[in-house]
């Protein structure tokens, strides 16, 4: 079926089965590999994106369910040149290391500064339950996130 | 995944006539769970329903005495809800507890009763709070809705639409989660209807249930010290990896007596 | 070299790392984000019995699918002459005799011995009939009893012919005699069983591979997730003999963490690679998290009897330790080392205990393969040691601190030869010590407790002064000792001609930031901008050999063959320096990337020298053109970090709720390059150690099914469940490797278990309570059971 969407701010329209997840209408049919999938049971997080403004975990929504919608990926956020205040911070506070679970950490981490008030180091660490990193002991991550939080 | 049919109705009763059509269709809700179950090749719809686009089974609707919530509501939407957070703040606090933020931001209130999942937070809140399941066809009392293990009071083909929750005087949840899903191991919630006491229990039976025991003791005396003589009889209660049966009967009295000290700060 | 350079990117800065930009943009690149023209999808039959014959594969149904272009059996690749996947490491047991391997297939033919372990590939054009094929494969099983049970495994039904008891060896270090004396004349002596969890080390990339063959060259190209490519080519050539060396390239791209679990050969790229050119396209396979559990190799699992004599002073006289360790179905490339040469020889300690004697049993079981996992026998050694002094010191009544203290190897003893094979070459573990006993504020620890009892809850500390050995190793003893390889590493210096530098490194990074701090040490040595230096890794077709990261050797290793290949160009560019200015070699200084004429003001840069040196006009008659060098490093001895661990909980009573509230890590890895990542690595190693203790266990059945095999039941560490954590570091250069470091990789897995369960029962007032410290099991401890 044809599938129309934005992604990253451009219109997309790839031709899928139904039983095509959007992780891989991303990575596959639309070749936006920073996207990862990390286990099969939606608890790791690395395939996070933001769907219509909110973040979910994209092996875990159906082509068809993503329909007209609108997707940001961490391709979509910054360049090596103009990051994004977050990719800033977890490269300023070495908040990852081998790299995989990232682009879904920092895409939950964004949701978690849009959405979140009063964010403590509490709050920030029960705000990445959704996310699991095996490399940093989340401690970087979280200094990371809090910078961007202070900063407003 | 297996292959299927992807329909997307916009009302309840197509959506009702697609399942009737169909070789063995599923509703699907939020997906949190089906769609996992679907990549593992435990379940292979030929039709799967999307009740996404169904505006009936939207919305929120807050008044004194009654919060309605529409079937297709996502976790988030009730957890963040500030009409919610004002008149029945223990169910914003308990969607707030269901999986994480992504899967709050997918799962929806009807997807996870229809599911039953034994281990899910909501049942505790249609049980102790006294909610009442509407479908397409009838109102369902909460107490008669979760049968077994993932087994409902709905018959095939049954939309739940939305979901009705008394406003009680106050009401409280504490949940031990499952330190590796998150889910509850036990959840308990609460409530005080103006002196009458429930108390509706998940994580610990095969499906949510009322503690009648724990609600007679505090319907006489509503005194966290009340809790400490009564006996949870476990026969019946999951036993697993996680926790003997044992281990969450005594779980139950303890998140009962921490709710009920929430309930009465 | 400027001072900026010097103050930003020099050896001790800490430098952000240059590999994040690709990361933290999505543009890394990791095997499943890599595509073949032509690719083909496979999918793995995995065994559904722990113990079963085989009597038949029927691929039939299979080959019926539409897209299915084959499927490959155990059967036909023994026909194709494919070996089986070695052990690399062959230990003798303690007669002497050679350790009983159990043959090992790359797709089982006759015989499966775990649930996960694969049968038969399946190929398809598509992911989705590659899986249905895979489905409809039938084969034909007949049931055999598993012997799952570590404990009673020696006892069980045979599982291999010729293997008694299950028994891959007895294997004992140390003297038995003068060990049992010790204990005869012992004050005191402290018992204590304990066991070490089953871990599944869950990198959050899943194994990944693509094959690729090119038939009319006859070369082949394996894309995939290891820690060492070119110990994936080596052994898929000498050994398996898929395809001869040359003509065998192994790419590992971007790899997302290992923790040892990708050092390994499994069957799964031996499969891939050989069907690609069965099926003449290539071939991709990436693992779900499922088959992650199921078969790759799991670490630890070990079942101890430990033994700790004192004297009346308090002295440690004697140390006997009993382990059975749990080899799984297969002795994994490296499986037979863990239990026996890296864990036997850290039972020492920090401590200068006499008379060591140790027997280890590695078993045989119907489960998953078990290898190293961050640590690798280090963590075991550490936990018997640092649990058992622990409990030594409480019943003595003595501080914890205090008995270490007492016992500690001091600055002067070393060199120090220890009565289990090694010889530390320095160190100051009092140093760490103090550290972290003023950052944990020790002295405050009776009112944090009296204040937590008020919440209802127990407080308890607990201590690990942990040692390691690292840099893995001199090649002459490794291969003494039975490593099948040698254990040097490769680099190789490519002076371009514009002045720029690339290096290549057989050292291998999968999250490690070798492509950052190898840049700081080129930099630094050469005096070259550090954006001026490449650092190259991972492909068997780049550079000429290496032997991969694991061991936490890549920096001591890895780095010192780097700074010997530095040392060859900065000699060969004396000479052309020389020349340049007219004078000779011996008349030539090297600072900062300046060459220059003693005592005079004449000086070339070593940009310029490179330049001459390709482009050779004016140039010495005697000396080849170009500027590049390459170095083997083989180290002398092990590196040795050492430090103290000390974990602060609180155990909510009620639930059995333990929360790791405080953590301190005080480490000496010797001289450090990048603090940043150092510190990195504490923090991720104390996490993973977190889990051992409280949360992770990999648990099977009485029927060998795997029960924790998804994410919903195996414990993962998250954010939440930890705190911040407080990172110091103490310095004794390494005497031994030219940059004085010693590896900081792993000592986080291995101190922290020991620390955590020391705190877990000090709070409970238990001898011992088994990892993981889960809710439940706590709980019940309160309770007396």
């Amino acid at each position: 079926m044809k599938i129309t969407l934005q992604v990253n701010g451009e219109p997309r329209e790839v031709d899928v089965a139904e039983n095509t997840l959007l992780v891989d209408v991303l990575r596959v049919n639309l070749g936006l590999t920073g996207t990862h999938v990390g286990c099969d049971t939606s608890q790791c997080g690395a395939c996070t994106v933001h769907l219509d403004g909110r973040a979910v975990k994209a092996c875990t929504v159906l082509a068809p369910q993503a329909d007209g919608a609108n997707v940001l990926t961490i391709e979509g956020i910054g360049t090596p040149d103009e990051l994004h205040p977050m990719q800033a911070a977890f490269r300023e506070c070495h908040a990852l290391q081998c790299g995989f679970c990232t682009p879904g950490m920092i895409m939950q981490a964004i949701d978690l500064v849009e959405n979140g008030d009063q964010l403590d180091n509490a709050a920030i660490r029960e705000g990445l339950e959704g996310n699991l990193c095996r490399c940093t002991g989340y401690h970087n991550i979280v200094r990371a996130i809090q910078s961007v939080a202070d900063a407003g | 995944m297996y292959p299927f049919n992807y329909h997307k109705p916009e009302t309840v009763a197509d959506a009702v006539a697609l399942f009737n059509d169909a070789d063995d269709a599923m509703y699907l809700s939020g997906g949190m769970t089906l769609i996992p179950t679907m990549k593992q090749r435990l379940a292979a719809p030929t039709d799967l329903i999307d009740l996404s686009g169904i505006a009936e089974m939207t919305g929120i609707d807050v008044a004194a005495d009654k919060v309605t919530v529409g079937a297709f509501t996502r976790h988030n939407d009730v957890a963040t809800s500030g009409a919610i957070g004002e008149t029945l703040p223990v169910l914003a606090q308990l969607a707030g507890l269901i999986g994480d933020n992504q899967v709050r931001n997918r799962g929806t209130i009807g997807g996870s009763l229809a599911n039953s999942d034994p281990a899910a937070d909501y049942p505790a809140a249609v049980i102790g709070l006294g909610a009442t399941v509407h479908t397409q066809e009838r109102a369902i009392a909460g107490d008669e809705f979760f049968q077994d293990l993932f087994e409902t009071a709905l018959q095939p083909g049954e939309i739940v639409t939305r979901i009705e929750f008394p406003v009680p005087t106050r009401a409280a949840y504490r949940k031990f989660p499952n330190p590796a899903s998150r889910y509850a191991v036990v959840g308990v919630l609460i409530a005080d209807f103006n002196g009458a006491i429930r108390v509706g229990v998940t994580g610990a039976g095969p499906c949510a249930f009322r503690a009648s025991g724990l609600e007679e003791v505090l319907n006489q005396n509503l005194d966290p010290e009340a809790l400490e003589g009564v006996e949870v009889p476990d026969a019946g209660f999951n036993s697993d990896l996680h926790a003997s049966a044992e281990y969450r009967a005594h779980l139950v009295k303890v998140m009962a007596r921490r709710a009920l000290n929430d309930l009465l700060s | 070299m400027s001072e900026a350079i010097a103050e930003d990117t020099g050896i001790g800065a800490p430098v952000r790392r240059r590999e994040d930009a690709r990361f933290i943009t999505g543009t890394g690149r990791y095997t499943d984000d890599l595509n073949q023209p032509g690719q083909v999808y496979g999918v793995f039959c995995r065994s559904p019995h722990a113990r079963a014959k085989i009597n038949g594969v029927d691929a039939e149904e299979a080959l019926g699918i539409p897209g299915v272009l084959g499927v490959y059996t155990g059967t036909e690749m023994v026909a194709d002459g494919i070996g089986d996947l070695p052990c690399g490491w062959l230990v003798k047991d303690k007669a002497g005799n050679d350790m009983r391997s159990a043959p090992h297939p790359p797709l089982a033919a006759t015989q499966v011995n775990y649930v996960g372990e694969p049968y038969a590939l399946v190929v398809a054009d598509s992911l989705q009939a590659a899986r249905q094929g895979a489905e409809s494969v039938n084969a034909e099983f007949e049931e055999l009893h598993a012997v799952v049970e570590l404990g009673s495994a020696t006892v069980s039904e045979q599982i291999y012919e010729g293997i008694d008891h299950n028994l891959a060896y007895e294997w004992a270090l140390g003297e038995e005699d003068a060990t049992r004396m010790a204990f005869a004349r012992a004050a005191h002596v402290t018992t204590l069983e304990l066991t070490n969890n089953r871990l599944i080390p869950n990198a959050m990339e899943p194994r990944a591979c693509l094959g690729v063959h090119d038939a009319a060259t006859g070369d082949y190209t394996l894309y995939t997730t290891s820690q060492n490519p070119h110990l994936e080519r080596l052994v898929l050539s000498a050994f398996v003999q898929v395809a001869p060396e040359h003509k065998l390239r192994v790419v590992a791209p971007d790899v997302g963490g290992g923790f040892g679990s990708k050092i390994f050969i499994y069957a799964e790229e031996t499969a891939v690679i050989w069907a690609a050119a069965k099926v003449g396209r290539p071939i991709k396979w990436v693992a779900d998290r499922s088959e992650s559990f199921l078969a790759d190799a799991h670490g630890r699992d070990h079942i101890t009897r430990a033994e700790l004599a004192l004297d009346e002073q308090g002295r440690f006289t004697g140390l006997r330790v009993k382990t059975t360790a749990n080899l799984g179905a297969y002795l994994s490339t490296f499986g037979s080392s863990v239990p026996t040469y890296l864990y036997g020889t850290l039972l020492a300690g920090q401590y200068k205990t006499p008379n060591i004697y140790v027997e280890v049993q590695g078993v045989y079981t119907n489960t998953a393969p078990v290898d190293a996992y961050r640590g690798a026998g280090r963590p075991e050694a550490t936990y018997v040691v640092e649990r058992i002094v622990e409990q030594a010191a409480r019943e003595l009544g003595k501080d914890p601190a205090d008995l270490r203290r007492m016992n500690m190897i001091q600055p002067e003893d070393f060199p120090y030869e220890t009565p289990v094979a090694l010889t530390y070459d320095t160190g100051n573990y009092e140093a760490s010590l103090d550290k972290a006993l003023e950052l944990i504020d020790y002295a405050g620890f009776e009112g944090r407790r009296a204040a937590a009892a008020e919440q209802n809850k127990r407080r308890g500390i607990g201590f690990a002064c942990y040692i390691e050995a690292c840099g893995l190793a001199p090649s002459k003893l490794a291969i003494e000792l039975g490593a099948g390889v040698g254990l040097y590493e490769s680099g190789e210096i490519r002076m371009n001609p514009t002045g720029n530098v690339s290096v290549f490194t057989g050292s291998h990074s999968h999250g490690q930031g070798h492509e950052t701090t190898f840049a700081q040490v080129v930099s630094d040595k050469l005096g070259v901008p550090y954006d001026d230096v490449d650092i190259v890794h991972g492909d068997t077709g780049r550079m000429e050999f290496g032997l991969g990261t694991y061991g936490s050797r890549s920096l001591a290793v890895g780095g010192s063959a780097l700074i010997a290949a530095a040392e060859k160009i900065i000699e060969k560019g004396k000479k052309i320096a020389a020349h340049m200015m007219q004078t000779t070699p011996e008349q030539v200084d090297f600072d900062d990337g300046t060459f220059s004429l003693q005592d005079s003001n004449q000086s070339v840069t070593i940009q310029e020298v490179a330049f001459a040196a390709y482009v050779p006009a004016d140039y010495p008659e005697d000396l080849e053109p170009g500027l590049t060098e390459k170095a083997f490093y083989d180290p002398n001895n092990f590196t040795y970090p050492a430090g103290t661990h000390i974990a602060e909980v609180e155990v909510d009573i009620e639930t059995g709720v333990v929360e790791l509230v405080n953590f301190v890590a005080v480490d000496d890895f010797g001289h450090i390059i990048n603090p940043l990542i150092v510190h990195g690595q504490v923090h991720g190693g104390v996490a993973q150690g977190a889990g051992q203790a409280l949360m992770e266990h990999g648990i099977y059945d009485e029927y060998g099914q795997l029960q924790t095999g998804s994410m919903m039941d195996y414990c993962l560490p998250r954010a939440d469940d930890l705190p911040d954590f407080q990172v110091d570091t103490t310095v004794t250069p390494c005497t031994h490797n030219p940059l004085g470091v010693k590896g900081c990789g792993e000592a986080g897995a291995i101190g922290s278990p020991a620390a955590i369960m020391n705190a877990v029962t000090h709070a409970l007032g238990t001898k011992d309570i088994a990892m993981p410290a889960t809710p439940e099991k706590v709980w019940r401890a309160v309770r007396g059971e």
